[in-house]
């Protein structure tokens, strides 16, 4: 689901597909979502068995589920191993002979879609994109039917193992075109691209539009950080325009970014990404769904914030989420699936016997339940056989309340989740755990708390530690205990005070994951 | 000569006084009879190194006789020095005055096991020039003894501790441990009341530490051994703290206690107040001017380096403004001298000041920020919060 759209831009980039299967796992729930999305394009579609060397692959079984499971004739599916190089020429031999070769509308007016783009500090923005119709050269103008924004095409080339320039890119090849555009933020993935001078008088269909359907703030550590992590936000957005972010504050942790992300997949990437490449210390909040209330004054309001969250005496309704989970799962373990999914208020359980001893279990689910550690727990409870996949489906009115977080009675908000109200209380009762397992000992007692309103429905108390020195501390000891001190100073910088408490980065995100079992 | 060395320290700067410009002199004498389980003191049991370490030791001793100023301490630590018979140490002595310069009422401290101490050797030391003796008693309970794989009886301590007072050793320290299982909080407040009876210059208590690379850490790490929780130590140094000043004890450092003000380790103050100090022998650690040195771990590679001409240092660090500054709060906590107030960092620092004092671990006299009883336990805890 949360890279559905690199897939959907790709699908419509291309005449054909392969269509991997991992010859150990068999078909999982994303193959079928992509075989969907392929045949929706109308392309030929080529099964590849990959991983044929490993020693638990089963290629009779994998080949039975691709008849079964996929309808597709399996005598065409063919075998390879990427890693030792085997059946790889057949595999180019079926791309040559089986995908067609792209239409050939070289005379007609320019139409390119453009399906990546990313930034090089020499040459400015390159431009990724599959020209469908015509031709684009070198000193061509060319225009963005989206904007109307004129470039003059300054080179266009395919990607070789490095960028090969050409005379011209034409109908049916996929390469690249630079024309001195500054900011990446100018051109938009799944925009057409014509011609200025013999224009093309519609665009390409383009891609569905995307959205973030998953919110979480990020803030920097240390205050003084936030221009830094502006910039680098910044940048990322350049390869990355499927994350959104707009300023937000807090009470508790200051400025700081509120983002949108495709899914919790796409979070845990960005996070490590501005952690590891870009050298950001940072929290990142619990991330949360955007729920919709309907308000007693007729306004309808929409809250991808706990922060934003309307006062409960003015809710007249509250919406949230929800997705259709499709789930394909070895039968044995259908118990502890099915009751992983009500427990998350599944719904509406609808059942496939797709092949022997395997089911397809599909649930209408809502949205804030997945990404409180359900792909966690799936993967737990079906000892990793389960594969999962999600659709979004519509917004359902709910009961939904607020739960905030008090440490030591102060209210934190970037702790607040909204959350139905049935399972609200197991909820706290999971966030106080965690949170007292996460935060270091103080020297004061620290009780953590979980309250809906002014009502307290959870708590946990982290005693204080009484005792911290070593019994001797002579010529030779000193320097090993400035370096453990100096390390420990480090660690705390990597703290957020909340008031008289510090809590680690790890807290954060903490009170959402499950337990370690 | 011990008796008015020691009278002498009256006129002296209270000891730990950093404008005394004196530094200390520490020689590590890296051999033991048998490891102790929970000493991770630098030392091997191999008798027949000696006399090549001995040859070592007055190759390096020269390698400094440029050291600027003079020694007011010299402290034989280890391992085990009362393992050197009187002609060795006499040749380390002579060799050290040879080439360093003494002040005159320098105090000279032997580590020693009750069991090396006949009345010869005694008097050996004595004449020697030696006027304190630090010794390893650890308990008076033959139970904690065993348990803490001493070779020593509870009668050859006290034989030990009487024939130091019969031949006018007035500054003995006395080494003492608590905190594991096998000792209950009674057999320990009975072995301090032992210790007391003495009435020795100064007593170190030393809670139990399992430290890295011993057979306690082992039997920790296996299972073995239960180590004593938080707060059972904590009233174990509460207790021993409070008794110890009952009986006029100063508690000046974390295990410290003088009998009275004269009675500090003078060479101990050096370590912790950054005056300067030299190490000789194998793991021996130096601190001049902001810098600090430490010879190799190895009593081999320390006659190998010395025999083949080179320095037996194993690595230097000059320290940083701020690692000073660390240091010197992390020092000063573990002391009742504390730190001077203009020390505690900006900003956040003082917040945390504040409520160290409302919560009675510190407390501010005279300019200084010094730590209470309760501050002391958690001196290790301290400077993290008070520095910038």
């Amino acid at each position: 689901m949360d890279f559905s759209y690199e897939v959907s831009r790709a699908l419509a980039s291309c005449e054909g597909v392969l269509l991997l299967i991992d010859a150990a796992q068999g078909v999982e729930a994303q193959t079928l979502a992509n075989l969907y999305a392929a045949m929706e394009h109308d392309l030929e579609i080529i099964p590849v068995i990959n991983k044929i060397d490993l020693p638990s692959a089963d290629i009779d079984r994998v080949k039975e589920e691709i008849e079964i499971d996929l309808g597709l004739d399996s005598d065409t599916a063919l075998l390879c191993s990427a890693k030792e190089g085997t059946g790889i020429d057949a595999v180019f031999e079926a791309i040559v002979q089986r995908i067609p070769p792209p239409a050939n509308h070289k005379d007609q007016p320019l139409r390119a879609l453009i399906f990546d783009a990313h930034y090089d500090s020499f040459r400015g923005t390159i431009v990724s994109c599959r020209v469908f119709e015509g031709c684009i050269r070198p000193g061509d103008t060319l225009r963005l039917m989206n904007n109307r924004a004129r470039y003059k095409v300054e080179e266009v080339g395919l990607f070789r193992l490095a960028r090969e320039p050409k005379d011209a890119l034409c109908a049916g090849e996929v390469g690249y075109v630079i024309s001195g555009i500054k900011r990446v933020s100018d051109t938009r993935v799944g925009a057409t691209i014509t011609l200025e001078d013999d224009p093309a008088p519609e665009p390409l269909p383009g891609f569905r539009d995307i959205k973030p359907v998953v919110f979480a703030s990020i803030y920097p550590i240390a205050s003084d950080d936030y221009p830094s992590l502006a910039d680098a936000l910044e940048k990322y957005t350049l390869n990355d325009a499927a994350l959104t972010y707009q300023k937000d504050s807090s009470a508790a942790l200051g400025l700081g970014f509120r983002c949108g992300f495709l899914g919790l997949l796409h979070l845990e990437i960005v996070q490590e990404r501005l952690e590891r490449e870009y050298d950001q210390s940072i929290v990142m909040t619990s991330p949360t769904v955007e729920y919709r209330f309907l308000l007693t004054d007729g306004q309808e309001v929409r809250v991808d914030n706990p922060l934003y969250y309307p006062d409960p005496v003015t809710i007249e309704k509250g919406f949230e989420p929800y997705i259709r989970a499709s789930i394909l799962l070895p039968e044995r373990y259908m118990g502890v699936v099915m009751e992983l999914c009500l427990e998350r208020r599944g719904l509406n359980a609808r059942f496939n016997y797709p092949t022997m001893g395997r089911v397809e279990i599909r649930f209408d689910m809502p949205l804030g339940e997945v990404i409180y550690d359900f792909y966690d727990r799936l993967k737990t409870v079906t000892q990793g056989y389960g594969s999962f996949d999600y659709d979004l489906l519509d917004y359902r009115e709910s009961d939904l309340v607020k739960l905030d977080i008090l440490l030591n009675g102060e209210r934190v908000d970037p702790l607040s989740q909204i959350v139905h109200r049935d399972g609200a209380r197991a909820r706290a009762l999971r966030a106080c755990k965690r949170l007292k397992e996460e935060i270091p000992r103080h020297l004061f007692k620290i009780a953590v708390q979980g309250a809906i309103g002014g009502t307290i429905i959870a708590r946990s108390t982290i005693p204080p530690f009484r005792k911290d020195v070593t019994a001797k501390c002579y010529g030779g000891d000193i320097t090993r205990k400035r370096k453990l001190l100096e390390k420990q100073k480090k660690g705390k910088k990597r703290m957020k005070m909340v008031g008289e408490v510090s809590i680690p980065q790890s807290a954060f995100v903490a009170v959402l994951k499950s337990e370690n079992e | 000569m011990n008796n008015t060395a020691i009278e002498r320290q009256e006129s002296t700067p209270a000891p730990g006084n950093p404008s005394s410009p004196n530094a200390g002199l520490y020689v590590h004498v890296p051999f033991c009879r048998k490891k102790c389980p929970y000493c991770g003191f630098f030392s091997v049991p191999s008798p027949t190194l000696i006399r090549p370490w001995i040859d070592a030791l007055l190759n390096e001793i020269p390698r400094y006789r440029s050291w600027p100023g003079r020694f007011d301490t010299l402290y034989f630590g280890g391992g085990t020095p009362s393992l050197l018979d009187i002609q060795a140490l006499e040749t380390i002595m002579l060799c050290l005055r040879a080439h360093f310069s003494f002040s005159l009422d320098t105090e000279i401290t032997l580590e020693a096991n009750p069991g090396d101490l006949t009345t010869e050797t005694i008097e050996g030391l004595r004449r020697l020039g030696i006027n304190r003796i630090s010794l390893g008693v650890q308990s008076f309970d033959p139970r904690a003894l065993a348990f803490l794989g001493r070779t020593h009886t509870v009668s050859d301590a006290e034989t030990a501790i009487r024939r130091l007072n019969d031949a006018g050793f007035e500054n003995l320290a006395i080494d003492l441990m608590y905190g594991f299982r096998e000792q209950s909080l009674q057999d320990w407040q009975e072995t301090l009341q032992r210790a007391l009876s003495f009435e020795p210059a100064h007593l170190s208590c030393y809670q139990l530490t399992v430290e890295p690379h011993t057979r306690f850490w082992k039997r920790v790490h296996t299972g073995r051994l239960l180590p004593l929780d938080e707060d059972e130590t904590r009233t174990c140094f509460l207790t021993t703290s409070r008794l110890l000043e009952a009986h006029g004890y100063l508690h000046y450092e974390i295990s410290s206690f003088a009998r009275d003000e004269r009675c500090c380790a003078r060479h101990n103050w050096k370590y912790w107040t950054h005056a300067p100090y030299l190490g000789l022998g194998p793991a021996a650690h130096s601190f001049l001017s902001g810098k600090r040195w430490w010879n190799v771990r190895s009593v081999r590679r320390y006659i190998h380096e010395l025999n083949a001409g080179a320095p037996p240092v194993a690595a230097s660090e000059t320290l940083s403004e701020e690692q000073l500054a660390l240091e010197a709060m992390a020092l000063g906590m573990r002391t009742s001298r504390g730190v001077s107030l203009h020390t505690i960092g900006p900003g956040q620092a003082m917040t945390h000041l504040s409520r160290f004092i409302d919560e009675g671990f510190l407390k501010i006299t005279r300019g200084r920020v010094l730590p209470t009883r309760k501050g002391f336990l958690i001196a290790d805890y301290l400077p993290t919060c008070l520095t910038a």
